[in-house]
């Protein structure tokens, strides 16, 4: 990097950008266009024209929008908040004790990560429903954080075996209780670790659509994807374009927000769990 | 790390005695660490596959819960000659391959571009990620109300003929569901292959260079070789991510109409739209072992070229 660069090179590079950046940005764009325009604007066929916030209002005075938001935040948030605690466990084992049936687990949560979902969604929807587990919360909680068992647990073993584990003993050398040690040290090197795979099994949970689909029929658990593909306007056939973008654009402002503050951290997982796995 | 294994040769002789002892305690707390997530994991991918696996073998129809019966192996015969199945399977594997080709070449491009960053990192980096980490329903809404007649941009633009209608002919909406494929998942490819791109040691590019080799010459002689496994992990992940492709067609084109149906919408419209879940069943075993099949054609070549590069070195 040291080397100069030439004004064709950093003319290429700037032209690069603002390639992957249109790329990015133009189906982002476009649907927060559409939420913005009035019912008289949906059909004008322009990226830009209007601005209004009438679709918001209609989206967040809709009962099943509001409650499809709230289950998407909850199951997102428990199914994380499960599938961290149990990966962390798994990640400790495998990147730090030695044993056998180590391979045999990996190999195991390698399988589950390219398990289809549809092989699946039968069963479940059958079993859920003998269980009385149909339509709730935990019915789609437990196949989320399941099926992020693999990348959470690929991603924290990554960043454990990063951890300078000895720095533990060394501050109970010094004086610290086991439970000091591990709450002033271990705890502030695994954070990021933790954190980052917990952003990327959110991200999963909360865009699912499959299971969400198949395994609720009302309001009751409904997640935001499956509700935006229910979602019908006055009749049937109408399709309230203006009002799924406005509510389109409440469930990517989120994710947008995580991406652009936590970036290097989801690629360090993403790349993590990948390729040193 | 260098603590470390510098530390642990000192600490390990004087309890050499109790090695087998503490070998079983670390396994057994190995094992208790490990047993939530593998149980969990068992529990809802183990027994529910051989569950679809028991069903695929009974007549099973929930609309007539009391015909249930077993009829062995006539629902997979039902599903293996019928057309649908092999149409539907076409189209998948042409949705498939060309996704995944373009996505190579797009995600290698995107990744050369990071790789020799100039400035400016940051905001890519960002902007690749939007798309990763937006829901597949959204971007599928953003890309059919693209192309929709009454609403869509992209009739608004010169060049584009005012009456081409992609969402009411097969290829059109192939072209759309491909295109928001792609589109969705080219960041975690590149991502996956700047990873890969930097495993490749500068020093071979400056010999390389010394002894005369284009540009071009060192991409196809040097970094190629070198990335295969990257290269291997990446294709076999976004194969098999894109086999299972769902979300864009229900949603840009509702059901699977107009021949766009994968084997995933076909399983779903006979398991949840039909309930006949002995039928649809089949239908989830096939693709199981369709998933299979492709997982371990990839792990066979990542097998031959890591040895390859092994015996080489």
């Amino acid at each position: 990097m040291s080397e100069k660069h030439t004004a064709r090179e950093r003319l290429l590079w700037t032209i690069g950008i603002l390639v992957v950046l249109l790329y990015a940005l133009i189906p982002v764009a476009w649907i927060a266009s559409l939420s913005f325009k009035t019912p008289e604007e949906v059909g004008d066929k322009k990226f830009f024209s209007g601005f209004s916030f009438e679709n918001y209002d209609v989206v967040f005075s809709d009962d099943t929008f509001i409650a499809a938001l709230i289950n998407s935040i909850g199951i997102a948030s428990i199914a994380t908040l499960i599938s961290i605690v149990l990966a962390a466990m798994a990640a400790y084992a495998t990147s730090r004790l030695d044993f056998t049936g180590k391979t045999l687990i990996l190999s195991g949560a390698l399988a589950v990560a390219m398990f289809p979902p549809i092989s699946i969604v039968g069963s479940l929807f059958e079993m859920w429903r003998s269980l009385g587990i149909y339509d709730t919360w935990i019915g789609l909680i437990i196949p989320y954080m399941t099926f992020t068992l693999p990348l959470a647990i690929y991603t924290l073993s990554a960043f454990f075996r990063e951890i300078p584990w000895e720095l533990e003993q060394a501050a109970q050398v010094d004086g610290a209780t086991p439970f000091q040690a591990f709450r002033k040290i271990i705890v502030p090197l695994a954070a990021p670790g933790v954190f980052t795979a917990s952003i990327l099994v959110f991200i999963f949970a909360w865009n699912d659509f499959i299971f969400a689909n198949t395994l609720t029929s009302t309001d009751a658990a409904r997640t935001v994807p499956a509700a935006l593909a229910f979602f019908t306007g006055a009749s049937q056939f109408e399709q309230p374009i203006g009002a799924i973008s406005a509510a389109s654009v409440v469930v990517t402002v989120p994710i947008i927000i995580m991406v652009l503050i936590f970036q290097r951290r989801i690629v360090a997982g993403l790349t993590a769990g990948a390729v040193k796995g | 790390m260098e603590a470390a294994t510098t530390k642990a040769p000192t600490a390990a002789p004087p309890k050499k005695k109790r090695m087998t002892d503490r070998a079983k305690a670390e396994r057994k707390l190995a094992w208790l660490l490990c047993a939530p997530a593998v149980i969990a994991m068992l529990i809802v991918t183990g027994y529910p596959i051989a569950y679809a696996f028991y069903l695929s073998l009974q007549k099973f129809d929930l609309r007539f819960p009391d015909e249930k019966e077993f009829v062995g192996l006539a629902n997979y015969g039902d599903v293996l000659t019928s057309t649908t199945w092999w149409n539907d399977l076409l189209t998948t594997v042409i949705i498939t391959v060309v996704s995944v080709s373009v996505e190579l070449v797009l995600g290698m491009l995107i990744a050369l571009v990071m790789h020799r960053a100039i400035f400016g990192r940051g905001p890519v980096r960002a902007a690749i990620l939007i798309p990763y980490g937006i829901v597949t329903v959204v971007a599928a809404f953003a890309w059919r109300y693209a192309f929709d007649p009454t609403s869509g941009f992209v009739f608004g633009l010169p060049l584009v003929p005012d009456d081409w209608q992609p969402l009411t002919t097969k290829e059109g909406s192939l072209f759309v569901i491909i295109l928001a494929e792609i589109w969705k998942t080219t960041p975690f490819m590149a991502l996956l292959l700047l990873a890969g791109l930097a495993l490749v040691p500068d020093e071979l590019h400056e010999a390389a260079k010394v002894d005369g080799a284009s540009t071009v010459q060192r991409f196809f002689r040097i970094t190629i070789p070198l990335m295969k496994p990257a290269i291997l992990v990446a294709l076999l992940f976004r194969t098999l991510d894109a086999f299972r492709i769902f979300d864009n067609i229900f949603i840009i084109q509702p059901g699977g109409a107009l021949g766009t149906e994968s084997v995933s919408i076909l399983g779903y419209n006979i398991l949840i739209n039909r309930v006949n879940l002995g039928l649809g069943s089949a239908v989830s075993i096939l693709i199981f072992v369709c998933v299979i099949l492709i997982a371990v054609l990839f792990v066979k070549g990542l097998g031959t070229s890591t040895a390859q590069q092994r015996g080489e070195t």
